[in-house]
């Protein structure tokens, strides 16, 4: 495979600024950068399309324990991208001796080197809007098909060199009945097989025939449930808010500040990972860490936790490749045994839960949570499926739904990438089972 | 100011298409993020970001490209490449546009101050550090961090119908949080709510209550551990204007987004239990609820003279006397619906396409102040600066939370009381608005972070409010 131009760029201008680099001065640099189609479907057409082309370096200046960083965005032409990196390198040499020396400042000096390159061949977009449009006919389908490179780098003036390209695309689609009702499905990797999305197009158009049965409002109370793996990975989104962040954690900032006081505990069923190995994320941090799998809880104690870099030096404990923002990117839970065609079966009487929508604290340091039902969620009756549900809103504690409420987790798991599109394409993941609690508290 | 808009213009008038409309829009961004965290600097940040998008309707189809590549070839390349998106998805697509007429506006916006200074980062570090340095020592104050952001926007329109277009804007943003905690609890207090910020330039600072907060907001953090949790049960409830700009947004802003109602946003930011047809019919909420679109407040974060399709902005109200009467809904949602809306088809940056976005929504002043609205409430609670919000994809039926409570008895204030939260539908909770705080109340605030549209974008939007009151609104506390 010949090396990609983006690579070849980078590389270049990592060495342009070994170079440039005076004495006492030490550099790191990042790179970001894809090459994107966008596409929005409404009423299974195209509302919108579009191609995003970006790059652009974080340039972090390095001296007598001052430093300072500085983004910016490339121009794609070397001698633009030269002049932009050195004038970024000239402010930033005027701005370190306003500042006094940073006591929580730690770098890597290990002359680290990883390279990934998954460059699959992506389809055509026009054949893909084609086949969206085939499959959709019919049905009033809304949705958003993102594909192409990403790219990640990291160079540093002790030597390390990383490198992370990868080609994927993600379709994430919501198909709606005429009563108001909808289903959300997602076929997304770094290879579009015709067929596979057929079949996948297919199981929900199969699943829309569910929702065509009088919806059940329910009163509020308390209700067994089923929470579908899309929906346990929105409540775990809101707990990696600061929940295993070492910052958060030391600040008081954090929702299992509890769980780690050991005044309050979670399921023994559960164990959750940070597992970089075989994710779609790089093998190193945008600090210059290199990454690896770490254990967040183990067996519903707390495991270890993410420590960034400056974490590591404010709080004496030793930097694992965490993000800056102390949040996992390619988050893993481990299976259960509960089978998937036992599911409505255990459940009996309750609900099953779908997805849920726009969760948030409604007290941050007792970890209690509040969150609406959204897409596919059916009230079931003696193991079947009776009604879809009106929105419901719950409120409840994490020490409840994946401590003391949590019955099961399913045997089998779901690989979910992310769809988050703020200011670039996110290449996170989740791996996430269903979960089976005995108790969910309905308020409104 | 302006330096790469001269090349831009050559660059585009050099530009063939055999598209019969053509548009670029080029955005330069800096920005600088200076805090302090516990009397230590955090090291700045800063970035420098521009590109452009080339938009294109070929026999009525519209795409786009954004392109980082600003050179000549750069943009002819981006748009060939929307040129040929547009051809090959034209028989899918949803919209034929060939009806719609192109902006041929010119004109040009500044915020206030522009030609004045900022700061220097000497200076700004200085004030951070006086206000990290004030917040009073006691154990039980475990984290506080005190930051001060900038951001400068440089914005050229054209199009090949003669629009030109240029916009210059400066944004500050200042910020103050402190956290108490007992061992148990902790409670986090931010300055005005964390939602803090407005046009201009050193004043804004000032304006916004940065300087010598800290102590206070300390103080109110030392008083939430030690205060009981909220009550339950309904209460009338007076939201102060750090909280009503939340409320206003998610329960009132985001329904009247036209592309939602139009189905746009059903696969991620939702719908609305607004139809269609409710304009001019709906009656929203009491006779007391005025709400406009107003992008003619000068610091308001989302003011401007024309929104990023080239559509000039006025202000209108979108709600009089409580009646629904106008959609938050650009040329191309007003076109598709047959609405009149407002100029608020808005894009985060260049990467990112225009969408219906609120822009500067406000809630007109009513006749009471402070006193008189807390003197007119027999069993009560006040809410202060919001801290969590949650409402359903049809956004009516909420919850939300604040950092900051008392309670009001027989007219008066009473003790303080931490974890507030309270929950409602809109479309019934609008319709318990029994008092509207005057222009003493009311506050210029709004926030940088509002999140829409695949794919995604944040924008800027601004929010105007007096305090209000609510009647019997089903209030409850934290966990025991």
């Amino acid at each position: 495979m010949s090396k990609p131009d983006a690579l070849s760029q980078f590389e270049a201008l990592a060495a342009w600024l070994r170079g440039a680099l005076g004495a006492g001065e030490e550099f790191s640099l990042g790179y970001s950068g894809e090459s994107s189609e966008f596409i929005r479907f409404n009423q299974g057409k195209v509302r919108q399309a579009g191609h995003v082309q970006q790059a652009s370096l974080c340039l972090q200046l390095i001296r007598d324990g001052r430093h300072a960083e500085l983004q910016v965005t490339l121009g794609g032409a070397p001698q633009v991208d030269r002049q932009r990196l050195a004038e970024a390198l000239a402010q930033l040499r005027q701005t370190l001796p306003l500042l006094p020396p940073d006591p929580y400042l730690q770098l890597n000096r290990e002359a680290w080197h990883s390279q990934v390159l998954q460059l699959e061949a992506l389809p055509d977009s026009a054949a893909v809007v084609e086949q969206i449009g085939q499959a959709a006919q019919g049905l009033d389908l809304v949705g958003f098909y993102a594909a192409g490179p990403l790219s990640r780098g990291f160079a540093s003036s002790s030597g390390a060199f990383g490198w992370h390209q990868a080609s994927s695309f993600n379709f994430d689609w919501s198909l709606f009945h005429s009563n108001g009702q909808a289903l959300k499905a997602q076929y997304a990797g770094q290879t579009w097989q015709a067929d596979a999305f057929a079949r996948r197009m297919q199981q929900a158009r199969e699943q829309l025939s569910y929702l065509a049965q009088p919806v059940r409002t329910l009163a509020p109370g308390s209700y067994r449930a089923y929470l579908a793996p899309a929906a346990l990975q929105e409540i775990l989104e809101l707990m990696s808010w600061g929940g295993f962040s070492a910052q958060a954690l030391a600040d008081k900032d954090s929702p299992l500040q509890r769980l780690h006081a050991g005044t309050a505990s979670l399921s023994p069923l559960l164990n959750l990972h940070e597992q970089v190995t075989g994710s779609l994320t790089p093998a190193f941090s945008s600090e210059g860490y290199p990454r690896r799998d770490l254990q967040l809880i183990r067996a519903g104690q707390p495991g270890e936790q993410l420590v960034s870099a400056r974490s590591a030096a404010e709080y004496s404990l030793p930097a694992n490749g965490a993000s800056p923002w102390e949040s996992p990117q390619s988050l893993a839970m481990a299976a259960g045994s509960l089978e998937q065609d036992e599911i409505l079966a255990r459940l009996g009487d309750g609900l099953y839960i779908g997805n849920l929508w726009y969760l948030n604290y409604s007290d941050r340091p007792a970890a209690r949570l509040t969150g609406m039902t959204r897409f596919a969620s059916f009230w079931v009756e003696d193991g079947k499926l009776q009604a879809p549900l009106a929105s419901m809103r719950f409120d409840d504690s994490l020490y409840d739904l994946l401590g003391s409420q949590l019955e099961a987790l399913t045997r089998e798991r779901e690989l979910s990438l992310s769809t988050s599109t703020y200011r670039q394409r996110h290449n996170g993941s989740t791996l996430l089972p269903g979960a089976l609690l005995r108790r969910l508290t309905l308020t409104l | 100011m302006f330096e790469a808009f001269a090349t831009l213009k050559q660059h585009f008038a050099a530009l063939h298409s055999d598209a019969e409309y053509w548009s670029l829009r080029y955005v330069r961004e800096d920005h600088q993020q200076l805090a302090m965290r516990k009397q230590v600097a955090e090291p700045p940040r800063f970035s420098r970001d521009q590109g452009a998008m080339l938009s294109v309707r070929l026999a009525g189809v519209e795409a786009y490209a954004a392109t980082n590549d600003l050179s000549r070839q750069g943009l002819q390349a981006a748009l060939e490449r929307a040129t040929e998106l547009a051809r090959r998805i034209a028989p899918q697509a949803l919209l034929e546009l060939r009806a719609l007429a192109p902006s041929g506006e010119r004109g040009e916006y500044r915020s206030p101050g522009l030609e004045d200074a900022f700061p220097s980062l000497a200076a700004c570090y200085q004030l951070l550090a006086a206000e990290s340095a004030a917040v009073p020592s006691d154990p039980r104050l475990v984290n506080w961090r005190v930051g001060l952001d900038l951001t400068q926007v440089e914005q050229l329109y054209l199009n090949n119908s003669g629009a030109e277009l240029r916009q210059a804007q400066r944004f500050v943003y200042p910020h103050l949080s402190v956290t108490a905690y007992d061992g148990q609890d902790s409670q986090t207090r931010n300055l005005g709510g964390a939602h803090l910020g407005q046009q201009g330039g050193a004043e804004v600072i000032e304006r916004l209550g940065l300087i010598g907060a800290a102590p206070q907001v300390a103080d109110q953090a030392l008083q939430l551990l030690l205060a009981p949790n909220a009550p339950s049960g309904p209460r009338d409830l007076l939201l102060m204007p750090d909280q009503m700009i939340l409320q206003l947004h998610e329960s009132i802003g985001h329904p009247l987004e036209l592309d939602r109602i139009l189905g746009d946003e059903r696969n991620f930011a939702g719908t609305s239990f607004v139809k269609a047809g409710d304009f001019g019919h709906l009656q929203y909420g009491s006779s007391l609820l005025n709400v406009t679109f107003d992008p003619q407040i000068p610091e308001e974060l989302a003011s401007y003279a024309h929104d990023d399709d080239g559509s000039p902005a006025s202000r209108e109200y979108l709600i009089r006397d409580g009646l629904l009467l106008r959609p938050l809904g650009g040329a191309l949602s007003q076109w598709r619906s047959g609405l009149a809306g407002v100029a608020n088809s808005r894009a985060s940056n260049w990467n990112r396409p225009p969408i219906d976005r609120m822009a500067n929504l406000n809630i007109e002043p009513g006749g009471q102040n402070l006193q008189q609205l807390i003197g007119g409430i027999e069993h009560g609670i006040l809410m202060a600066s919001n801290r969590s919000w949650s409402i359903d994809d049809a956004r009516n039926k909420f919850q939300f939370g604040c950092e900051w409570g008392q309670l009001i008895e027989h007219g008066q204030l009473r003790g303080v009381v931490k974890n507030p939260n309270y929950r409602g539908i809109s479309s019934q909770f609008w319709g318990a608005l029994t008092a509207v705080g005057d222009a003493s109340t009311r506050e210029v605030l709004g926030t940088p972070h509002c999140g829409k549209g695949e794919p995604n974008q944040v924008i800027r939007v601004g929010h105007a409010t007096p305090a209000c009151v609510f009647s019997r609104v089903d209030v409850f506390g934290g966990a025991a």
